[in-house]
């Protein structure tokens, strides 16, 4: 517990964070620059879907990415109710965004996969499905935070819905499944393909890493900017009051 | 427990004296659905394969509809604030407005709605399974809804962001409620679709309350 009243305090959070930046920002350029390389150049194209497969190199980690950036909003949700921890509430803030937009990469990569392979932009697949929702519970989270004026509230009550829909993400995962297995038989796509060859596998988890990197490093810079446009408010409504 | 029928007999009461509430949520659910004759066209054989999923469709944005009235207007003239000093713990007190807001809007569906089943051309054999899992389904909408009620019941144009933060949450109980239906039509078994519309509205009991009690706790500060 003292580790975590240590990173409670802005400014040392701020510290901190600031030396760490540079750090993420050169790492997620590396790191995507290398798999891109290699996923796009390297790696040989798939024996049944030719050069079309090498979009998983951007989907599948962002899909990755928008599962893991949701669960960190729930944790960081849980430790800001739980602990009042003040730097929690904003780094959930700050992740929505970057979550809704992997989350939409996720899906906008998917369907131009989907075109030249199925020859059609979208179907009601298990998957795709299940992202879409997780789509609009990141808008719905971020539509929470800015119907308050008082931050603090505002933290609150976004906080219990990312929870909430923690729970019901597992859910809606599993009901989606079962109803697509009811409404369409996997007919169009065999996820199980081929198992995964390690020239496509590191680029993968190259690209893993430097989405993560990436994600780091907008979180800190937006955490951050949160913090200070915190700070101006406050010291606006001290000239205000005084 | 007297305490917490008491005020579920006063929100059944307030409902009934304010006039027409649950008129205008059923009138709502039967023009929706009237809608889709309309929308798709007459076609007996089209209105029967989609009638489970409208009538579904239909029931879950109704409910949805009527979700402000559950804290809306006590916050409004204060005595959300009293039942909060109550001695009734406030998990107890939404479960109580949850059952008031289920008797006075989900129940006139569930009776509504086998009527517009014979207006969809629904199937005979699907009529029990839907008013059986209309039964278990509509209380958990009530339930997952009171979070979304009680987290917007200070905001302005609280309701569309309302069904912004609810609908998503509604899809698994739409799926299993369809899924029934559809699943006694085809001859299968829809013991199973119904077993999880149970587990969920246990789950909802359980948990909708808790987050809904801190969501109200935190707008009422």
């Amino acid at each position: 517990m003292v580790s975590l009243h240590k990173f409670a305090n802005p400014a040392r959070f701020v510290r901190m964070s600031s030396a760490l930046l540079p750090w993420m920002v050169g790492m997620s350029a590396v790191l995507i620059t290398v798999g891109l390389y290699l996923g796009l150049f390297v790696a040989p194209p798939d024996y049944q879907q030719g050069e079309s497969m090498r979009i998983i190199f951007v989907h599948v980690p962002s899909a990755w990415m928008s599962m893991f950036i949701y669960s960190g909003m729930a944790i960081a949700s849980a430790t800001g109710l739980i602990w009042k921890h003040p730097v929690a509430d904003l780094l959930a803030k700050a992740s929505a965004p970057v979550g809704a937009g992997f989350t939409f990469a996720t899906l906008a990569s998917g369907s131009l996969w989907g075109q030249p392979m199925w020859g059609t932009w979208w179907v009601w697949d298990a998957r795709l499905t299940s992202y879409l929702i997780l789509f609009f519970l990141y808008i719905g989270y971020m539509a929470l935070w800015e119907a308050f004026d008082d931050p603090q509230r505002a933290g609150k009550a976004a906080a219990i819905l990312a929870l909430v829909g923690a729970v019901n993400v597992p859910i809606i995962k599993f009901s989606v499944d079962w109803w697509n297995t009811l409404h369409q038989p996997a007919s169009v796509m065999k996820m199980d393909g081929p198992a995964i060859d390690s020239s496509m596998l590191v680029p993968l988890l190259i690209m893993a890493l430097g989405f993560t990197a990436f994600y780091g490093a907008v979180v800190i810079v937006r955490t951050q900017r949160e913090i200070m446009a915190r700070k101006v408010r406050t010291l606006r409504m001290a000239q205000v009051q005084a | 427990m007297n305490r917490f029928f008491s005020l579920v007999r006063r929100d059944v009461a307030l409902a009934f004296r304010q006039g027409s509430a649950s008129t205008m949520v059923v009138m709502f659910f039967i023009l929706t659905v009237t809608l889709f004759p309309l929308g798709v066209g007459p076609e007996a054989n089209i209105l029967q394969r989609i009638s489970s999923g409208v009538l579904w469709v239909a029931a879950m944005l109704a409910s949805m509809l009527s979700l402000d009235r559950l804290f809306q207007a006590d916050f409004e003239d204060g005595s959300l604030d009293l039942l909060t000093l109550g001695s009734l713990p406030l998990e107890v007190t939404v479960l109580a407005k949850c059952l008031a807001h289920w008797l006075t809007t989900g129940l006139p569906l569930i009776i509504i709605a086998p009527l517009l089943g014979v207006l969809l051309h629904l199937e005979t054999s699907g009529y029990v399974t839907l008013l059986i899992s209309m039964l278990l389904g509509t209380p958990t909408l009530s339930l997952i809804g009171a979070i979304g009620a009680a987290l917007t019941v200070g905001v302005r144009r609280g309701g569309v962001l309302l069904s912004l933060l609810v609908i998503p949450l509604y899809i698994p109980i739409l799926i299993f409620g369809v899924g029934s239906i559809d699943a006694a039509i085809g001859g299968l078994t829809e013991r199973p679709h119904l077993f999880v519309l149970g587990a969920m509205l246990l789950g909802s009991v359980a948990l909708c309350p808790w987050a809904a009690a801190a969501a109200l706790k935190l707008n009422l500060e």
